[in-house]
């Protein structure tokens, strides 16, 4: 009996460590793995990044990505002031109404309005892009495995030409981070595809990193507030544990 | 509960509402001076724990549907719209979804402290049925709350998922549709899978009363699987326990707050962060981490109805462990045969988990099938054992073990203290 015992868990590790060993590699390339200034418990947003990250959003994304959860109002949060961001909602002209006659009417963009996609619905989009549906970009940092670094990965990763044996379908680009190396968005950005106001150097480099910057943000505005508050949380809950072993020891020590 | 209660007040308010309502005794005797065994180890902090994380569940459950919409058109967006505008709403949402994940576990070392001490045996089979039954309520609200952000892993699962009772011979379709309420996982999916995401975790909470008031009555098992055979075996639940429970939360909850703010979508799919789009499949359905043992016992076997009978007789095999084991002994601490099994089934499982996630193919076949062989030869050589097994000396009793052990910090690692103990009760036997 303690025979099969052994050969039991003898087969059952067998079994983990080969397991183990097949792990699926995918068909994309693992992604570069690059330093946030968000990532880490203490890590913040690194604001002059985000709005230049907007700014490529606006010149180069925007064309045929949405960012339908984003309303100018939380432009704020990246570091604009209420003027600058009014400034960018009066920009874009939005669908209003029914007004008083039952019409509906176009007016600029105000603070409360959401940042209007490049197309009304999913076939408009499908149609203007050679049958590709460009998606929103709202979350697309953390609906994609590898988030930041597979966005910036793939943004810079294009290779001119396909290797040699692959055969790109009709207006498809090789980019050997994105599942299936064929994408249908062309190479979106290139070196000084933007001008930046602050002096930035507009490398491609720099422009991937600006814009997945603010994408980051834009998945999850949210996440600095929530890192604060872990700190904070994480330490109380510890000294709270700590507090709490020493009273059961106490209260133990009555027993014996 | 029973006879005369210890309980004793000089408080008039209170001997009023006693006299009508005897809770204030009944608090008394379930939480205060209820008596438990001396040597529980941390593994029975768990229960508390669960408990616990039930009610953050419910607490934050009733204030997300405060902001929920559960339409196909809508469901997502308002659940970035809790994420984004609602007050907290990224903590409420990111607690709920985690705890679900803490939930499962706490619930599964508190299965496997359950199995590895014997804790479903006699008087203990009740106790257990309700423990299984609960447990099956979780995976019914887990599953239908996934669906809820109605993302693409939301639907794709709902979808794969649902279509297994499509495997049930003459009605199975028909089920399916009636499930649905409709012909594809849709709108009135989603309503009635978020008003039953609603019911279940109440209905979980009264099944746990139940588990309760079963546990009292025969008291809690001990590492030692032994008998409480006097109250030299016991000591009141409060303060040794009550104080013991909340340093575990305490320990819990770091390790939580941690997963919780710091790496909140650790556990989750990112495709549930787009959208529902019946129109594209993703690469690879995945349910949440916590079905995969059971997903990869369905994926294991080549054909459907089998397969989905597979899975449910992993899950309902449980019910008849109590008279599978054969063996007198509970804890397995004194059955050096039952132990290493219980060790490759516990491994087992984390391999199947495993596999569930892989997708089915290549070596990740073979190494299902054979690990789905594993688990069920787990439950097929049990009662054997039972009779071949000669299982150690079990001490005399909770106390002795404990006053021969005392100082020593019984982690549960099994060996040392309870033998020393069989042999100082043996010197004076």
């Amino acid at each position: 009996m303690f025979k099969i015992a052994k050969i039991v868990v003898f087969t059952a590790f067998a079994a983990l460590s080969l397991s183990t060993t097949a792990l699926a590699a995918g068909d994309a390339d693992q992604p570069k793995d690059m330093k946030w200034s968000h990532s880490g418990p203490f890590g913040t947003f690194d604001r002059p990044a985000m709005q230049r990250g907007l700014q490529v959003y606006r010149e180069v994304c925007s064309g045929c990505h949405g960012l339908k959860y984003i309303a100018f109002r939380n432009l704020l949060e990246i570091g604009l002031n209420e003027d600058q961001a009014k400034a960018i909602a009066a920009e874009y002209t939005v669908m209003d109404g029914p007004n008083d006659e039952g019409e509906m009417f176009e007016r600029a963009g105000k603070l409360s309005d959401y940042m209007p996609s490049p197309f009304d619905n999913e076939k408009a989009a499908r149609a203007s892009n050679n049958g590709a549906f460009p998606p929103d970009l709202s979350l697309i940092i953390k609906a994609r495995p590898g988030g930041e670094n597979y966005l910036y990965s793939l943004l810079t990763g294009y290779l001119e030409e396909a290797p040699e044996g692959v055969t790109l379908g009709e207006g498809m680009s090789y980019n050997p981070y994105f599942p299936g190396h064929q994408i249908a968005m062309g190479p979106p950005i290139d070196d000084e595809a933007v001008e930046y106001a602050d002096g930035t150097a507009p490398t491609k480099d720099q422009i991937a990193k600006d814009v997945v910057a603010f994408l980051a943000w834009a998945a999850e505005p949210t996440l600095e507030a929530r890192k604060r508050m872990g700190v904070k949380v994480v330490i109380y809950l510890i000294i709270l544990t700590l507090v709490l072993y020493g009273v059961k020891r106490k209260v133990w020590a009555k027993l014996h | 509960m029973s006879g005369q209660s210890s309980f004793q007040t000089n408080n008039a308010i209170i001997k009023w509402v006693e006299h009508r309502l005897p809770i204030f005794s009944f608090i008394h005797e379930s939480a205060v001076v209820y008596p438990t065994p001396k040597n529980l180890n941390y593994w029975w902090n768990m229960g508390s724990l669960a408990g616990i994380v039930l009610v953050v569940q419910i607490v934050t459950g009733i204030v997300l549907a405060m902001h929920y919409t559960p339409h196909a058109d809508l469901a997502f967006a308002s659940t970035e719209h809790i994420m984004r505008d609602v007050n907290y709403g990224w903590l409420l949402r990111y607690m709920h979804a985690n705890g679900a994940s803490f939930f499962f576990i706490v619930v599964y070392i508190h299965i496997f402290r359950g199995m590895y001490y014997g804790s479903y045996k006699a008087p203990r089979e009740i106790l257990w049925w309700m423990g299984i039954i609960i447990f099956i309520l979780m995976m019914a609200t887990a599953f239908m709350g996934y669906v809820l952000p109605w993302g693409q892993m939301s639907f794709w699962g709902a979808t794969v998922i649902t279509n297994l009772f499509s495997a049930v011979p003459i009605v199975g379709e028909a089920i399916v549709t009636w499930m649905w309420g409709g012909f594809s996982v849709d709108q009135p999916t989603l309503n009635r899978f978020y008003s039953l995401h609603y019911l279940l975790p109440f209905v979980i909470f009264a099944v746990v009363f139940v588990h309760l008031w079963a546990l009292h009555h025969n008291k809690s098992n001990n590492p030692l699987g032994i008998d409480i055979k006097g109250p030299q075996d016991t000591i009141p639940f409060h303060p040794y326990y009550t104080v013991k429970d909340l340093y575990g939360m305490g320990v819990f909850g770091v390790i939580f707050a941690v997963v919780l703010f710091f790496a909140p979508n650790f556990m989750g799919h990112p495709d549930n962060y787009t959208p529902a789009n019946p129109l594209v499949t993703p690469p690879h359905i995945v349910p949440e981490w916590y079905f995969l043992p059971f997903y990869a016992i369905l994926r294991a076997i080549p054909d459907k109805l089998f397969g989905v009978i597979a899975m449910f007789a992993a899950i309902f095999i449980l019910f008849v462990l109590p008279w599978l084991d054969t063996s007198k002994v509970r804890s397995a601490r004194f059955r050096p045969v039952y132990k290493m099994l219980f060790w490759a089934f516990f491994i087992d499982c984390l391999v199947l988990g495993y596999i569930g996630g892989k997708p089915p193919e290549g070596i990740f076949i073979v190494v299902g099938r054979l690990a789905t062989a594993l688990y069920f030869l787990f439950f097929l050589v049990l009662p054997f054992i039972g009779w071949f097994e000669r299982p150690k000396k079990l001490p005399e009793s909770i106390a002795t073990a404990v006053l021969e052990s005392s100082g020593d910090g019984d982690g549960g690692g099994g060996g040392g203290a309870p033998d020393s103990a069989t042999a100082k009760a043996e010197d004076r036997g």
